[in-house]
C-alpha cells in the first residue's frame, strides 16, 4: 500500500462562468482521503458537494489548484476506469432489463460473455436483488432502482465509490436498511467511498470521516474524523458517541450558515 | 405485460366507429343537396314533372328550395350513374367492383382493376420510404454529431417543406425523363421520399437527443468510445421517436406519390386514376381511388403501429 492518499485535492478552485456573472462553486479546497476510508460530504444545497464530486471523476475540471486521483490526474483516472459513480437518480436505462443495465459498464469494457454473467450474479447478490436479473427497471421500486444502479457501479474493478445522494429520494426506513448494507458492502470490498448526503445521522453512520461543507463560496468548514468503531449496528446512533458526532456537524453546518 | 394496461379492443373500438357512424350519417344527408340539380335534371329528361322546370331556370334557386318543391325527387339523388356526391353504399359497391369482384374473376392484375394501381402507388410508396427514411436517419446523426451539419442542414430541410410539392413534382418528372430515367417509378420514389424525409428527420434529432446530461456523463464515467455512446445509449433511445416520425413519413410518403402520379402522361397508380376520373367525368371512380388511397394509408400505419408495440414490448419499453 502506497503513503500516497487515495484521493488529493490541493488549494482547488472552480468558478463556473455563467450569464449572471461567474459562480465561485470551490473555493481552496484542501483534502485528502486515505485508502479504505468511507468520507462523506455534508453541506446546504449549492456548496460544491456535486462539482467536487465531479472534479474528482473527471467530468468537471477545476480552474486552479491540484488534484490526484490515484496517483493521476482525474481524467486519467477516469480513463482508467479508477472509480464507479452512482448518481443521484438511478438513471437506470428502460430498455435494459435490471441484468443488462449492470452489463452495460462490463461491456463499454469488454469484459467476456461468462465474466460479465458472473459479475452480474455476484453483484446482484451483494445488493440484495438476486432473482431481479431479467425485471425492466420500472417494475421494482424506487429503493431498489437505486440498489441497482448501486450493483452497477460495483460491477466493475474499481477501488473508489463516488456517490451523490444515492438515497436522497427514499423514505426513512429503507434508508436505514441501505445505510447498513452499504456498511457491510464497504467492509467487505474494502473500496474507497465518496459519498455526499444531506443526512446529519446517514453521515454520522456511515463516515471515517466527515467534510463539512458551505456555499458562496463553496469551502470545506471543517472536517471530523469519526471516533466511532467501525463495527456498527444501526442502534449505534443511540449512543452518546453518535449523538456528539452529530452534535459537531450540526455545529459546524451552522457556523458555516453565519458567515453569510 | 402492455395487455394488463391496455384498453380492451371492444373498448378503443367504440370511439373510432361512434364517429365513423357519425361520418356516414352526415355524408348521407349530404348526398341531397349536392345532387338535388342532377337529379332533377335526370327525371326530367324521363318526363316526370320539376318545378320549376327546365335546368337553366333552376339555376336561380336554391338547392333548400329545389328539395322542398320537389320532395318526391330527392332521393333520385341517392341513385345517379354520375353523381355530384356519390353515397357511400355507391362507393363500397365500386371499391367492391374494382377489386374483390376483378380478383374473384382472376382479373386482379387487369389495368381496369384498383387493386393493380394500388400496387403500383404501394411500390413507389414502399421505395420513397425507405429512400426517405435512410436520408432522414443519415441526416439526424449528421445534425447530431457535428456541428457544422446542424447549421448547414436544418435550415435547407426547412426550407425544403416550403416549396409546395405540386410545384416541385412535375419539374422532378421532367428532369428525371431528361436524364434518361425511362421508368415513372424512379421520379414518383424521389418525390415520395422527398416528403417523406422531414419528419424522420426531425423525429431521428430529437430522439438522438434526448439522452439526460447524466445519462451521457454516466457513459462517460465508463470511458466509453463515441461508438459505443451512440450504439448504447443514443440509438437505442430515439426508438420511440422513430416509430412515431416513421408513421408520419409513410403517410407523407403516400401523399408524395400520388402526387407524382397526377401530372398528365401518368397512367398506372391511385393518383392517375383519380385523374383519369376527373377527366372522363366518372366520380364514382375518383372516389373509389380516393378510398383506396386511404384504406392504403390506414394500413401502412397499422402496419407500423403494431411493429412499434412488438419492438418497444420487446425492448421492455411501456408502449
Ligand atoms: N454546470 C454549471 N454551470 C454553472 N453553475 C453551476 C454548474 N454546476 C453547478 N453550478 C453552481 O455551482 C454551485 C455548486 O453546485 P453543486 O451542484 O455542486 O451544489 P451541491 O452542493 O451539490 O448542492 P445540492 O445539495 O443542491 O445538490 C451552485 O451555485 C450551482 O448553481
Ligand atoms: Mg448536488
Amino acid at each position: 500500500m502506497s503513503q500516497q492518499p487515495k484521493i488529493s485535492a490541493q488549494g482547488l478552485n472552480l468558478t463556473f462562468q455563467t450569464n449572471d456573472g461567474p459562480v465561485h462553486a470551490l473555493k481552496d479546497v484542501d483534502l485528502n482521503i486515505e485508502e479504505g476510508e468511507f468520507v462523506s460530504f455534508i453541506g446546504p444545497s449549492g456548496c460544491g458537494k456535486t462539482t467536487f464530486l465531479r472534479c474528482i471523476a473527471g467530468l468537471e475540471t477545476p480552474t486552479a489548484g491540484d488534484l490526484s486521483v490515484n496517483g493521476m490526474t482525474a481524467d486519467e483516472a477516469r480513463r482508467s476506469r479508477a472509480y464507479g459513480y452512482v448518481f443521484q437518480h438511478a438513471g437506470l436505462y428502460p430498455w435494459r432489463t435490471i441484468g443488462g443495465n449492470i452489463r452495460l459498464p462490463l461491456e463499454i469494457m469488454g469484459y467476456s460473455k461468462a465474466d460479465q454473467s458472473e459479475r452480474v450474479a455476484k453483484t446482484l447478490e451483494m445488493v440484495d436483488l438476486a432473482g431481479f436479473e431479467k425485471k425492466y427497471p420500472w417494475q421494482l421500486s424506487g429503493g431498489m432502482q437505486q440498489r441497482a444502479s448501486i450493483a452497477r457501479a460495483l460491477a466493475f474493478d474499481a477501488d473508489i465509490l463516488l456517490m451523490d445522494e444515492p438515497f436522497g429520494a427514499l423514505d426513512e426506513i429503507v434508508r436505514d436498511h441501505l445505510n447498513e448494507q452499504l456498511l457491510q458492502l464497504w467492509a467487505r470490498t474494502k473500496k474507497t467511498i465518496a459519498f455526499v448526503t444531506h443526512s446529519i445521522p446517514e453521515a454520522v453512520y456511515l463516515s471515517t470521516k466527515i467534510v463539512v461543507m458551505s456555499p458562496r463560496p463553496g469551502r470545506i468548514t471543517d472536517i471530523i474524523e469519526s471516533p466511532l468503531p467501525a463495527e456498527r449496528p444501526l442502534d449505534l446512533r443511540d449512543t452518546p458517541e453518535f449523538l456528539e458526532v452529530a452534535h459537531r456537524v450540526r455545529d459546524g453546518l451552522r457556523a458555516g450558515h453565519s458567515y453569510d | 405485460m402492455g395487455c394488463a394496461r391496455g384498453i380492451p379492443m371492444t373498448k378503443a373500438a367504440l370511439p373510432i366507429l361512434t364517429v365513423l357512424a357519425a361520418i356516414v350519417g352526415i355524408w348521407y344527408l349530404a348526398v341531397a343537396p349536392m345532387n338535388i340539380r342532377v337529379a332533377l335534371d335526370t327525371v326530367e329528361r324521363t318526363g316526370a314533372v320539376v318545378t320549376p322546370e327546365g335546368s337553366v331556370e333552376r339555376r336561380a334557386v336554391s338547392v333548400w328550395r329545389l328539395m322542398a318543391q320537389n320532395r318526391e325527387h330527392v332521393s333520385a339523388g341517392y341513385a345517379l350513374d354520375r353523381p355530384r356526391l356519390p353515397t357511400p353504399a355507391q362507393v363500397g359497391g365500386e371499391l367492391w367492383k374494382t377489386t374483390g369482384e376483378m380478383a374473384a374473376k382472376g382479373r386482379a392484375w387487369s389495368k381496369r382493376s384498383l387493386i393493380y394501381h394500388s400496387w403500383i402507388t404501394l411500390r413507389s410508396t414502399l421505395w420513397g420510404f425507405v429512400l426517405g427514411t435512410s436520408i432522414g436517419i443519415i441526416g439526424a446523426i449528421a445534425i447530431v454529431y457535428s456541428r457544422v451539419a446542424d447549421l448547414s442542414i436544418m435550415p435547407w430541410a426547412i426550407i425544403s417543406q416550403t416549396i409546395p410539392i405540386v410545384a416541385l413534382a412535375p419539374m422532378i418528372i421532367v428532369v428525371a425523363s431528361q436524364l434518361g430515367v425511362e421508368s415513372r417509378g424512379v421520379p414518383k420514389a424521389i418525390i415520395s421520399a422527398y416528403l417523406c424525409f422531414f419528419p424522420v428527420l426531425v423525429g431521428m434529432v430529437k430522439g438522438l437527443r434526448s439522452p439526460e446530461a447524466s445519462q451521457l456523463d454516466l457513459l462517460k464515467t465508463y470511458d466509453a468510445s463515441g461508438l459505443q455512446t451512440f450504439l448504447k445509449l443514443r440509438l437505442p433511445g430515439s426508438v420511440p421517436y422513430l416509430f412515431t416520425s416513421l408513421k408520419v413519413g409513410i403517410a407523407a410518403a403516400l401523399v408524395g406519390t400520388i402526387v407524382g402520379e397526377l401530372p398528365t402522361g401518368a397512367i398506372s397508380g391511385l393518383g392517375a386514376r383519380i385523374l383519369i376520373g376527373d377527366q372522363f367525368g366518372t366520380p364514382l371512380a375518383i372516389w373509389a381511388a380516393l378510398f383506396a388511397a386511404a384504406i392504403l394509408a390506414g394500413l401502412l400505419v397499422t402496419v407500423l403501429d403494431v411493429t412499434q408495440r412488438l419492438t418497444l414490448g420487446r425492448m421492455g419499453m411501456r408502449a
